[in-house]
């Protein structure tokens, strides 16, 4: 009788397993697949978000570390990583550093939101937002501009009275890619600033403070009278800080939005095969003219192909339907013309 | 006399010869153990300097001693040198030193002579709770307390004093050299206040009485018997906190400026070598940059090793003119 018992108990059990076996193959239950990806820190708000978001979509555990641009090609090259992020495109050098330890194989950038670097400033008395010129910023930045009246800033300010007070320029004191930003603005406008400084996460600055972080800018900011600094266009908006507008290539006075960014973007001529392009500088109108694209850095070849699926899924899903979600965040959004051109690359990934 | 008796047994006793025996004797047993212990922390710092060595071949290669000396850091033309930072983290040591050695010592002084025992007790407890606050909590009340302060109060009254020496001249912008080693003389003094004072402490009984029989007043019991009693001790306090003043990171790259020039004046901004590794480590790119920063540290290990020789040679010269 107990015998009986188990059996049917048994048989019970079966049933049970036989129908969860039957339900899994009708409703595809992904064993979770988990990738790992670190580099810039600019975009690892908008990347924690996707990567939450297409958890429940794609089933992909992806872990980010915001470690740094110059960590995530390092990462990424040394193979410790799944994919990195920089917010500077690759060297020629690191492209075929990169090929070198991977047998031939390439690493493939796609952009994947627009950020931007906005000139602060802390003047007593001046409320307006200051135009600045080209020649006025590059002045500053070498530390040929001193005073805040100086004509090449007052004659782009008419009706703004400028006080007779020293100018204080303030830079970011860690590597980051809004330094890469600003300098690479810098060395395209002033062929002195080219020379002597050039661009890069960090350079040897001519003249000013180093602030550690975009709060380390915003707080000496708010302290030191007469001082400018270049801050993050999301960190300006996040913490209502007042900036100013940057003459672009075309003319106008632009003064940095979510708009004005997605404009520089769609304002490239020719986007080339590789997307290592710098669009500081773009002649087009409403182009915000210190803008930037950040990348994800994936390698073109993976020995794991449910990884690689995972992959391609989530760079196909973040470049279309995970762009709805940039703006709450204060990022601009990919023009349509570049994500287009991205997913013929994605292709690219075996 | 039960006591000796039975010290003597015990060495009457013959010592054990099975292995187990003499394992639980713990002699066989904690001498090893102990050893390994103190060997394998020694065999860390080794590592730390051999990994940094070796990494570090790049720059070493590349500048040689001149590293040591050069004033340049472009990492944009591939140029590394560490005279900047090296200036920069002796000058706001010693600044911090100068203000702290005094004021913590006095403190101790207080707590350990003349507060009422209960009271010291509490004191010390809330002091030492500064030792416990994190670094960057420090490094804003660097930026948004003490910079204002420094800059309406105590530099214009430098300046109207010692204006015509180098070390208080020039412009002032807030983060400099100055407000880094006040933020830093804060952050040490805890260290010296509760070391110094357990010290004092310590100082037997016997000798104040013996001082005060003889006549002595309070302070010239302190001051002559104390204090020279605990002297060494004392220095040890100083040490840690020099120790915590060369490394500490986050709060002085939030006050100093970051800039790595060499200026006479402690009005202007600077660099300190473990603000530079923190700042640029994550996003240097290319095997010189790297191994110079790695090479950075090494120098930041040998200032640490070079000044704390310096201290205790000054210690055994002074000790022996006083004796």
């Amino acid at each position: 009788m107990r015998l009986l018992c188990a059996m049917r108990s048994v048989r019970g059990n079966l049933a049970v397993l036989t129908a969860i076996s039957a339900a899994s193959a009708a409703l595809p239950l992904h064993a979770q697949v988990s990738l790992t990806g670190a580099g810039a820190t600019f975009p690892a708000p908008i990347y924690q978000k996707w990567f939450n978001q297409y958890q429940s979509i794609g089933h992909v555990q992806i872990n980010y570390q915001a470690i740094g641009s110059g960590g995530g090609i390092k990462s990424v090259s040394e193979g410790t990583v799944d994919f990195g992020a920089s917010d500077a495109p690759l060297t020629d050098q690191q492209l075929e550093n990169y090929k070198q330890k991977h047998g031939g194989h390439a690493v493939l950038l796609f952009p994947t939101v627009l950020g931007a670097a906005v000139p602060s400033y802390n003047i007593p008395g001046v409320k307006e937002a200051l135009n600045f010129t080209p020649e006025a910023l590059a002045g500053i930045y070498l530390g040929t501009i001193t005073k805040w009246n100086d004509k090449a800033i007052a004659s782009a300010n008419p009706g703004v009275k400028l006080p007779n007070l020293d100018i204080v320029v303030l830079h970011r004191s860690e590597g980051s890619g809004t330094t890469y930003c600003w300098t690479d603005y810098l060395s395209k406008i002033s062929p002195a600033w080219k020379s002597k400084v050039g661009k890069n996460t960090s350079v040897d600055w001519p003249v000013g403070l180093g602030a550690k972080g975009n709060d380390g800018v915003a707080g000496l900011l708010k302290q030191q009278q007469g001082a400018i600094g270049y801050i993050e266009l999301i960190y300006a908006v996040n913490n209502n800080i007042a900036y100013g507008k940057v003459k672009n290539a075309s003319g106008d006075f632009v003064k940095a939005d979510l708009a004005s960014v997605t404009a520089a973007a769609a304002a490239l001529k020719e986007m080339p095969a590789d997307f290592r392009v710098s669009i500081t500088n773009e002649n087009g109108p409403g182009a915000y003219p210190i803008s930037t694209f950040t990348w994800l850095l994936v390698p073109s070849s993976w020995s794991d192909q449910s990884k690689k699926n995972a992959m391609v899924g989530f760079l196909k899903w973040a470049i279309t339907s995970g762009q709805s979600s940039v703006e709450s965040l204060q990022y601009a959004k990919l023009p349509a013309s570049v994500v287009t051109k991205e997913q013929a690359q994605i292709n690219l990934i075996k | 006399m039960a006591s000796s008796t039975y010290i003597s047994d015990l060495l009457r006793r013959e010592p054990s010869k099975t292995f187990w025996g003499r394992l639980k004797g713990g002699d066989e047993l904690s001498y090893p153990i102990t050893l390994a212990c103190t060997v394998s922390i020694l065999l860390i710092v080794a590592l730390i300097v051999a990994e940094l060595w070796s990494h570090s071949q790049a720059t070493v290669q590349k500048f040689g001693l001149g590293f040591l000396t050069s004033r340049t850091w472009d990492p944009n033309d591939g140029v590394f040198g560490a005279l900047p930072f090296i200036y920069g983290t002796c000058v706001t040591s010693a600044v911090a030193l100068l203000i702290a050695i005094p004021l913590g010592v006095a403190a101790a002084i207080f707590l350990a002579e003349m507060a009422p025992p209960k009271a010291s007790n509490l004191l010390t407890f809330l002091i030492e709770l500064l030792a416990a606050v994190p670094s960057v909590i420090y490094g804003l009340l660097g930026i948004f307390v003490l910079l204002p302060i420094i800059r309406d109060y105590l530099v214009p009254a430098l300046r109207a004093a010692f204006g015509y020496v180098p070390l208080f001249s020039g412009p002032f912008y807030g983060v400099s050299l100055l407000s880094a080693g006040l933020v830093l003389s804060v952050m040490v003094v805890p260290f010296i206040i509760s070391v110094s004072r357990e010290v004092l402490l310590a100082v037997p009984t016997d000798q104040r009485e013996a001082a005060l029989a003889l006549g002595a007043t309070k302070w010239e019991t302190t001051w002559d018997i104390v204090l020279p009693n605990a002297s060494t001790g004392i220095l040890g306090s100083v040490f840690l906190s020099l120790a915590r003043a060369l490394g500490e990171t986050m709060a002085v790259t939030m006050v100093i400026g970051n800039t790595p020039k060499i200026a006479a004046s402690l009005f202007s901004p600077g660099y300190s070598i473990a603000a530079v590794i923190a700042n640029e480590f994550a996003e240097a790119s290319g095997t010189l940059y790297i191994s110079s920063l790695i090479f950075l540290g090494l120098v930041l290990f040998g200032l640490t090793i070079v000044i704390n020789a310096i201290a205790r040679i000054l210690i055994i010269v002074t000790t022996r003119t006083a004796a």
